[in-house]
C-alpha cells in the first residue's frame, strides 16, 4: 500500500506542474547528453592512445655523410639503452622501397626521388612512449644524427583537438547541469508547497521523515531517469547520423566508437541523473520542509 | 507525565521572552487549562511539548522523555504518542472525514485493514457516525473539529494537546467539543488545553494555570477563569 501511495504521489506531483517537469527533463537530458558525449570522447582518446602508442616509433635520421663507426656506435648505444624496447635499422635502399610502395599511385613523386636520396634511419620503439624527451636529449646533436622525429607529436595534436572537444562538452554539461538542478530544486519547492497541508499533518501525527520526503525525492529521480533516457536517445541518434553517417570517413581514420561503448553510457547517465537529482531534491527539502 | 523546569523561551528578534522561567508539572490523567491573554506565551507551551520549538533555558520532559535534547530523527516516534487539536482544525480539504482520519494512520505505517477497523469506531466515538464520507466543506465547524479530535485520538495517545480548540466555534458547539475532550480525558488520556474562553473554563472546573507576560501567575486545582 505504501509503495502504491508513494508512486501515485510521484505521478500526481509530476503532472501537477507539467510545464516545469518538461523544462526540468529537457535540461537534464541536454546536460546528460553532454556528459555522455564527453565520457565517450574520454574513453575514445584512451583507446586510441593504447592502440597507436603501441605502433608509433621514434625515427632517428642519419646524416648523408655518416660513417660506419658513428652508425655502429649509435646502434650499440640504442641497444644498450634501458628506455628502448626495439631498434630497427632502415637503410637508404629500404627507405626507398618503402617510399615506392607508399606512393605507388603517384608515380610522379617516385620519379622525382632517386634511390640514395632518402636518409637511412633507426626506427626506435620505446618501452614507455611518454619518455620521448629523454631519448631526444640523450641523442640529439650526436655525430652523424640529422634529426630525431617523434610520431607521437603528430598524434598528440589530434588528441589535443579531441581533448578540447571533450572539455567543451564537459563545460556545457556542467552549465546545463546547474540550470537543471535549479529547476529540480524549484519543482520540488512547488511540489512541497502544493502539499504543505499534507506535510503539516504528516509531521504532526509523526510520519517518519523518509515517508514525508520519499515522494518528492522520487519525483526528482523519475525526472532524472527520463532525462537520461532522452539524453541517451540523442547520443545514439548522434552516433547513427553523424559518426556512422556523414562523418564515417573521419571516424574510420580514428578508431570507430562501438555500440557497446554507447550502451554503457545509458546506466552511467541514468545513474548520474537519478543520484544528482535525488541529492538536489533532498537538500532542497532540508531547507524547505524542515522535517 | 509532563514536566517543565525553569523553562525560558525567547523567539529570535523578540524583545522579551514568551516564557520566563516557567516550571509546571502535569500528572497522568490530568485535565489542565492554560489561560491568559493573547501573546502571554500559552501557545508556546504547546509548541515546546511538540518539540516544534526548543527552550533557550530549562528542561522539558514529556512521557518521561527529555524533549529538550531530542534528536530530530526521534521526533516522529515521539509525536505518535501525542494527539493534537488546533483552532483551525487542519483537515485536508480534498479528503473525506474518514480519509482524514485514515491518512493519519496510514502515514505512520498502519495498513488499510487497520484503518477500516479503527476509523469508523473513533468517528462513532466523536459523534460523527453516518457522516464519514462528507468532505470538510460539507461539515459544520463543530463537526470539523470533531474530525480533528478523532484524528488526534485514533492512535490512543497518552497526551492530547488542544490549542484553542473552541476558538472558531460558537458557545454551544464549544461545549459539545469540551464534553468530547472530557470523555477522552476519562479514558485516562492527559489533556492539556490552551484557551482564553472564560465560559468553558468556568464550566469545567478543572486545574487552571494562568500565564501573564510569560510567567505563571496562578495555578489552581479547580479553578475558574477569574
Amino acid at each position: 500500500m505504501r509503495g502504491k501511495y508513494v508512486l501515485s504521489e510521484v505521478m500526481v506531483g509530476l503532472w501537477r506542474n507539467v510545464t516545469m517537469t518538461i523544462a526540468m527533463i529537457i535540461t537534464l537530458a541536454v546536460s546528460l547528453t553532454m556528459l555522455g558525449a564527453s565520457a565517450l570522447i574520454f574513453t575514445q582518446v584512451n583507446d586510441m592512445k593504447a592502440y597507436y602508442y603501441d605502433k608509433i616509433e621514434v625515427s632517428i635520421f642519419l646524416k648523408p655523410d655518416v660513417n660506419a663507426e658513428q652508425r655502429d656506435g649509435l646502434r650499440a648505444a640504442l641497444d644498450a639503452d634501458p628506455l628502448v624496447r626495439e631498434v630497427i635499422y632502415e637503410s637508404k635502399d629500404q627507405a626507398y622501397e618503402k617510399f615506392r610502395t607508399m606512393y605507388a599511385d603517384t608515380p610522379a613523386l617516385i620519379e622525382a626521388v632517386k634511390p640514395g636520396q632518402l636518409p637511412e634511419s633507426f626506427r626506435v620503439k620505446l618501452k614507455d612512449p611518454e619518455r620521448y624527451q629523454d631519448i631526444y636529449t640523450a641523442y640529439n646533436g650526436r655525430d652523424g644524427i640529422d634529426t630525431i622525429l617523434d610520431q607521437r607529436r603528430l598524434l598528440e595534436k589530434i588528441f589535443g583537438i579531441l581533448g578540447s572537444v571533450q572539455n567543451m562538452a564537459l563545460v556545457a554539461a556542467i552549465i546545463m547541469a546547474v540550470a537543471a538542478l535549479l529547476l529540480v530544486g524549484n519543482t520540488i519547492q512547488v511540489a512541497a508547497y502544493s502539499k504543505r497541508r499534507e506535510v503539516a499533518v504528516m509531521k504532526l501525527v509523526g510520519a517518519s521523515n523518509w515517508f514525508i520526503q520519499a515522494p518528492f525525492v522520487l519525483e526528482a529521480v523519475v525526472a532524472g531517469v527520463f532525462g537520461a533516457l532522452i539524453g541517451f536517445a540523442a547520443l545514439a541518434v548522434g552516433k547513427w547520423l553523424l559518426l556512422d553517417g556523414s562523418l564515417a570517413d573521419l571516424t574510420n581514420l580514428l578508431t570507430p566508437i562501438s555500440w557497446g561503448k554507447v550502451m554503457i553510457m545509458l546506466p552511467l547517465m541514468a545513474g548520474v541523473g537519478a543520484v544528482v537529482s535525488a541529492i538536489t531534491a533532498w537538500v532542497t527539502l532540508r531547507f524547505y520542509l524542515r522535517v | 507525565m509532563i514536566q517543565l523546569e525553569h523553562v525560558t523561551k525567547t523567539y529570535p528578534k523578540a524583545s522579551r521572552p514568551s516564557l520566563d522561567d516557567v516550571s509546571v508539572g502535569i500528572e497522568k490523567g490530568e485535565f489542565v487549562f492554560f489561560i491568559g491573554p493573547s501573546g502571554s506565551g500559552k501557545s508556546t507551551i504547546i509548541k515546546l511539548l511538540l518539540h516544534e520549538v526548543t527552550p533557550n533555558r530549562g528542561k522539558v520532559h514529556v512521557n518521561s522523555r527529555d524533549v529538550t535534547a531530542m534528536r530530530s530523527w526521534k521526533i516522529p516516534s515521539f509525536r505518535r504518542q501525542i494527539g493534537c487539536v488546533f483552532q483551525d482544525f487542519r483537515l485536508l480539504p480534498n479528503r473525506t472525514a474518514y480519509e482524514n482520519v485514515a491518512f493519519a494512520l496510514e502515514v505512520i505505517g498502519k495498513t488499510k485493514a487497520v484503518a477500516r477497523r479503527v476509523v469508523p469506531e473513533v468517528l462513532e466515538l466523536v459523534g460523527l457516525g453516518g457522516k464519514e464520507h462528507r468532505y470538510p466543506h460539507e461539515l459544520s465547524g463543530g463537526e470539523q473539529q470533531r474530525v480533528a479530535v478523532a484524528r488526534a485520538f485514533v492512535n490512543r495517545p497518552l497526551i492530547l494537546l488542544a490549542d484553542e480548540p473552541t476558538g472558531n466555534l460558537d458557545p454551544d458547539t464549544s461545549i459539545e467539543i469540551m464534553r468530547l475532550l472530557d470523555r477522552i480525558n476519562r479514558t485516562g488520556t492527559t489533556v492539556v488545553m490552551v484557551t482564553h474562553d472564560s465560559n468553558i473554563v468556568n464550566q469545567m472546573r478543572r486545574r487552571v494555570v494562568e500565564i501573564e507576560s510569560g510567567r505563571i501567575v496562578r495555578d489552581q486545582a479547580r479553578g475558574v477563569y477569574g
